[in-house]
C-alpha cells in the first residue's frame, strides 16, 4: 500500500509508560483526531534516534509528532532537553535535505494528557496541510 | 534467525464485541495481514482476551504452525500481559510478541473515518509484522538476592517497616541520622492524633519496644549512608556511625550536673526550637532508643569541663565505618516542616508562631503560655507554605500538604479542651478534612470553632499590627465577602511540609529520581506505587510525598511487603529490555556513558581495542545510549535499531 498523498500523514513516536498512556487516554475520553497516524512505541522518547525521524520522511510520512516523556519521565530528570536535543539534531538532518524542520512537532505528553495530546495533533495535522507533501524525496515511492 | 526456526508469524485481530470492529474493518485488516511474507496464520475473534481466544494462539503455538504472535486489540496496559502469559503456557517465547492498540489508539479516535480507521489499524500490523520479522527469543535477566534489607530513616515509617521486615524473618538494619529514633511523630508527643486511641508518640513507643525485642534488627542512631554500591538483589551500602562520646548511661545526678556545666546552648529541634538545650543531647522522651545520651559535637566546644563531671563521657571514641550487604533498600527519610520566611504573614514577631511551634509549647508546658499569658482568642491561618501559586524566579511548594488541615483541627480541639473559652478562629481556603477526619471538622464546629474562608484570587489573609497585637484581615467568602479584622492574642501559621535534608541527600546518593515537588517518586501512583525506578529501592512515609501518620504507616507496611517479596524468594527476575552492544561495530566513543543515568555502561579494553559494556542487572532499558551512539553499536534488546526502521519503512508504506 502506497500512502494516499492528499492527506498528511504523521508518524507519532509515544513512550512506554509516559505519553502512550496519554495517547490511550484520549481514546478512552473518546475524543477525536485524524487517522492518518501511525504510532510507534519506545521506552523512552530520549532514545529515538535523529536518523529515525528522517527515516520516516523519506518513506512516505508528512510529518512526526514526538510525544516526550517531559518532566514525568521515570528514567531521566532532563528527558525533555534531552529529546530536544534529538529533535533538533533531526531538523538539522532534514534542513540538509531541503525539507522544512517544521515536520517535525515534540510536545511533553503525560499520562493523562489525551485532550492536550488531541489538541496537539489536530494542529500539527493542520500545519502538515499547508505545507502539503514534501517535495525533496530521496527515496520516491 | 536460521532457516528453521524461521519467524511464522501468526496475527490475531479483537472485535472487542463491537468497541473495535463498529469502527475498523476487522476482516479487512486480516486479509491484508495474510497478504503479508512470513504471516502464516491470521485470524479474527469477537473477545481475543476471552479463554477461547486465548486458546485459538495456544494451540497455533502448540501446533508448530506459529511461533511469533501479534494481538491487535486494546491497550497494551490491559491485556500484553495476557498475551504473553499465552505464549508461554503453550511453550513459545513471549518476547516474540507484538501488541498493537487498535481501539484506544484507533476505533475509539476515529469513529468518524472508518476507512482511515482501518488503514490506520492495517499500518499497525503491517509495522508490528515488520517488527517480529527480526525479533530474537529472549529471557528474563536471572538474579540472586540478598535476604537483608536496609531501611533509611527511623521515624514512625522506617519503624514500621523495619519491624514487618523482621517478622518476616529477614535480617535488618536500620539507619538513623539523628542520635535517637522516632523522627517527626514522637515530636507531635502529647497532643493527640485523630483517631485518637493513641498519640503518635504512644505509637513510636510501642514499635521501638517490640522492635529491640526482635533478634533480626541492627539498629544505628547517630548514623548515616555513606554510599550506594550494586543492583537489586546486592547492594553494597556504607554507613558511618558517629560516636556518641558516652561510654555507658549516666545516672540522674550525672545528668543533672551535665545539663548545668555545658556552656553551650542551641534551640532543640525535638521541641521545634521552642526550649534549648545544650550541647549534651539526651533521650528526648521516656521509651526513647538508645537511652545513652549523644554528644553534638556541631555546637560543642570541647571545654572539656563533662569529662571531669562524669567519667562516661569519652571523647575518645572515633566514628565506624561499616559495609553491610543488602537485597533491598526502603526509604523512609520523612519530611521537615515548612519554615516561613521572615515576614510571612508576620512570622517573627511577637504572637505569630508555627503550628509546630504551637505542638512544642504544649508539650513543654502542657498548656499554651504566650508572654506569661494564657491568650483568649487564636487565629490558625491554613496553607501557609502549600498549595501556592509559582511565581517567576521564586520557588513555590504548588501541591496541599495534606495534614495540616487535620493537624490543626487536632491542636485546636486539645487547646479548646484545655481552655474552654478560649475564641478559636480557622483562616482558610479549604478545610480537608477527608474521610474519618471529618469527624473532627465536626466536632470543632460543634465546640464554636469559627471558620472564616477567603478566595486566594481576592487576596491572602494580611497580619496587621495594633500595639504590639496582630490582628489578621481576611475577606471571607462564607460571610458575602466582608472585609474582617480579627485581633487576636495569637496567630498560628499552619504550615505543610517539604522534603527533608535527609530526603534530598539520599536521592542523590542513590540517584533515585524526585519529583516536582521535590519529593521521592514513585514508578507510577497506581500501578507501582511504592517503587522507584531502581529495581530493589523501595520508598515508604512523607519521603514521598506529605501525608498523615495512618497513610504514612499503611504506606511502610507496603514497602516492606514489597521488598520482602523480592528478598525472601532469594532471586528475582528483571525484563529482558536492556541495552547491548554491537562489539563488531563498537568504536569506543564512550558517549554512551556519560548518557546512562544508572551508571550502566562502562568502557571496558585497551587503546584500539576498547568496547562499551552493559551491566544488565544496572540498565533500566530507556535507550538514552541508543540514541548517541555514533556507530549505532548500541541498541536495545527487543527493539533493535533495524527493528525500528523496519517498523518505519513498513508503516510509511515505502519498503526497503
Amino acid at each position: 500500500m502506497v500512502l494516499k498523498k492528499s492527506n498528511p500523514q504523521i508518524l507519532i513516536f509515544t513512550t512506554n509508560i509516559i505519553s502512550d498512556p496519554g495517547v490511550c487516554s484520549a481514546g478512552l475520553m473518546h475524543l477525536s483526531y485524524p487517522a492518518q497516524t501511525t504510532i510507534i512505541k519506545v521506552p523512552c522518547s530520549s532514545m529515538i534516534r535523529p536518523e529515525w525521524i528522517a527515516l520516516a520522511l523519506e518513506s512516505g510520512f508528512d510529518g512526526v509528532f514526538v510525544a516526550a516523556d517531559g518532566t514525568d519521565c521515570p528514567y531521566l530528570t532532563d528527558c525533555t532537553n534531552r529529546t530536544a536535543k534529538r529533535v533538533r539534531e533531526a531538523q538539522e538532518l532534514l534542513s540538509n535535505k531541503g525539507i522544512e524542520p517544521e515536520r517535525v512537532k515534540m510536545a511533553a505528553i503525560c499520562s493523562v494528557c489525551g485532550e492536550a495530546f488531541t489538541r496537539l495533533v489536530n494542529d500539527f495535522y493542520s500545519r502538515l496541510m499547508e505545507l502539503g507533501p514534501i517535495k525533496v524525496r530521496t527515496h520516491e515511492e | 534467525m536460521e532457516e528453521g526456526n524461521r519467524v511464522r508469524v501468526g496475527v490475531y485481530v479483537c472485535h472487542c464485541g463491537g468497541n473495535i470492529s463498529d469502527v475498523v474493518n476487522v476482516k479487512r485488516v486480516v486479509e491484508e495481514a495474510r497478504k503479508e511474507g512470513d504471516v502464516v496464520v491470521a485470524r479474527d475473534f469477537m473477545f481475543m482476551c476471552s479463554e477461547a481466544g486465548q486458546k485459538l494462539i495456544e494451540d497455533d503455538i502448540r501446533s508448530g504452525k506459529v511461533n511469533a504472535v501479534i494481538v491487535a486489540s486494546c491497550s497494551p496496559r490491559l491485556h500484553e500481559a495476557t498475551f504473553r502469559a499465552a505464549i508461554t503456557r503453550a511453550g513459545g517465547n513471549p518476547y516474540m510478541y507484538y501488541h498493537v492498540d487498535i481501539r484506544e489508539e484507533c476505533s475509539w479516535v476515529h469513529e468518524n473515518d472508518k476507512e482511515e480507521a482501518t488503514n490506520k489499524a492495517i499500518r499497525q500490523v503491517r509495522a508490528a509484522i515488520a517488527y517480529l520479522r527480526r525479533a530474537e527469543p529472549l529471557n528474563r535477566i536471572r538474579v540472586d538476592c540478598e535476604r537483608s534489607v536496609l531501611v533509611i530513616g527511623g521515624g514512625i515509617a522506617g519503624l514500621r517497616a523495619a519491624l514487618d521486615l523482621a517478622e518476616s524473618g529477614l535480617t535488618v538494619y536500620l539507619v538513623e541520622r539523628a542520635p535517637f529514633l522516632g523522627g517527626n511523630a514522637a515530636k507531635i508527643g502529647r497532643v493527640k492524633v485523630f483517631p485518637y486511641e493513641k498519640t503518635a508518640i504512644d505509637v513510636v513507643r510501642g514499635l521501638i519496644e517490640v522492635l529491640r525485642k526482635v533478634g533480626s534488627v541492627a539498629i544505628y542512631t547517630n548514623a548515616e549512608v555513606e554510599g550506594v554500591s550494586g543492583y537489586v538483589g546486592n547492594f553494597d551500602v556504607t554507613i558511618r556511625v558517629n560516636p556518641r562520646y558516652f561510654r555507658d548511661r549516666p545516672n540522674e545526678q550525672e545528668i543533672e550536673e551535665l545539663k548545668r556545666i555545658c556552656s553551650r546552648k542551641t534551640r532543640d529541634e525535638f521541641s521545634f526550637g521552642i526550649s534549648e538545650r545544650t550541647a549534651l543531647v539526651l533521650p528526648p522522651f521516656n521509651g526513647a532508643y538508645p537511652e545513652i545520651p549523644a554528644i553534638d559535637m556541631a555546637l560543642c566546644d570541647k571545654c572539656g569541663l563533662c569529662t571531669k563531671a562524669c567519667d562516661k563521657v569519652d571523647f575518645s571514641q572515633e566514628p565506624q565505618v561499616v559495609h553491610l550487604r543488602v537485597g533491598a533498600i526502603v526509604v523512609a527519610t520523612g519530611f521537615k516542616p515548612y519554615k516561613p520566611e521572615k515576614g510571612e504573614y508576620g512570622y517573627g514577631l511577637p504572637g505569630v508562631i508555627t503550628l509546630q511551634e504551637l505542638v512544642g509549647l504544649i508539650n513543654k508546658y502542657g498548656d499554651v503560655v504566650i508572654n506569661g499569658k494564657r491568650p483568649r482568642s487564636i487565629a490558625f491561618i491554613y496553607c501557609v507554605g502549600s498549595r501556592r501559586r509559582r511565581e517567576e524566579g521564586k520557588k513555590a511548594n504548588e501541591y496541599c500538604s495534606r495534614y495540616c488541615c487535620v493537624a490543626a483541627l487536632d491542636v485546636a480541639t486539645t487547646i479548646k479542651e484545655l481552655m474552654r473559652d478560649v475564641k478559636i478562629y480557622h483562616v482558610v481556603r479549604d478545610v480537608r478534612s477527608y474521610g474519618i477526619n471529618e469527624i473532627l471538622f465536626e466536632e470543632a464546629s460543634r465546640q464554636g470553632q469559627v471558620f472564616i474562608k477567603y478566595d486566594v484570587d481576592e487576596g491572602e489573609p494580611q497580619v496587621l499590627y495594633d500595639n504590639g497585637k496582630p490582628i489578621v484581615k481576611v475577606k471571607d467568602v462564607l460571610t458575602d465577602h466582608t472585609e474582617l479584622e480579627l485581633p487576636v492574642d495569637l496567630v498560628v501559621l499552619v504550615t505543610g511540609m517539604e522534603p527533608s535534608d535527609g530526603t534530598v541527600r539520599i536521592a542523590e546518593k542513590l540517584k533515585t529520581s524526585r519529583g516536582i515537588d521535590g519529593f521521592l517518586q514513585e514508578v507510577h501512583p497506581k500501578l507501582r506505587p511504592v517503587e522507584t525506578m531502581l529495581s530493589g529501592i523501595f520508598i515508604a512515609g512523607t519521603a514521598q510525598a506529605p501525608r498523615g501518620i495512618s497513610e504514612t504507616l499503611a504506606s511502610a507496611s507496603a514497602a516492606a511487603a514489597k521488598a520482602m517479596s523480592l528478598v525472601l524468594k532469594g532471586y528475582t527476575e528483571l525484563e529482558p529490555f536492556v541495552a547491548f552492544v554491537d562489539q563488531d561495530k563498537c568504536r569506543g566513543s564512550g558517549l554512551c556513558v556519560s548518557e546512562c543515568p544508572y551508571g550502566a555502561i562502562e568502557i571496558r579494553g585497551e587503546v584500539g581495542g576498547k568496547r562499551a559494556w552493559v551491566n544488565e542487572a544496572l540498565c533500566k532499558g530507556c535507550g538514552a545510549c541508543v540514541a548517541v551512539c555514533p556507530s549505532g553499536a548500541m541498541q536495545l534488546r527487543g527493539l533493535r535499531n533495524t527493528q525500528v526502521e523496519d517498523m518505519i519503512r513498513a508503516a510509511g508504506g515505502a519498503h526497503a
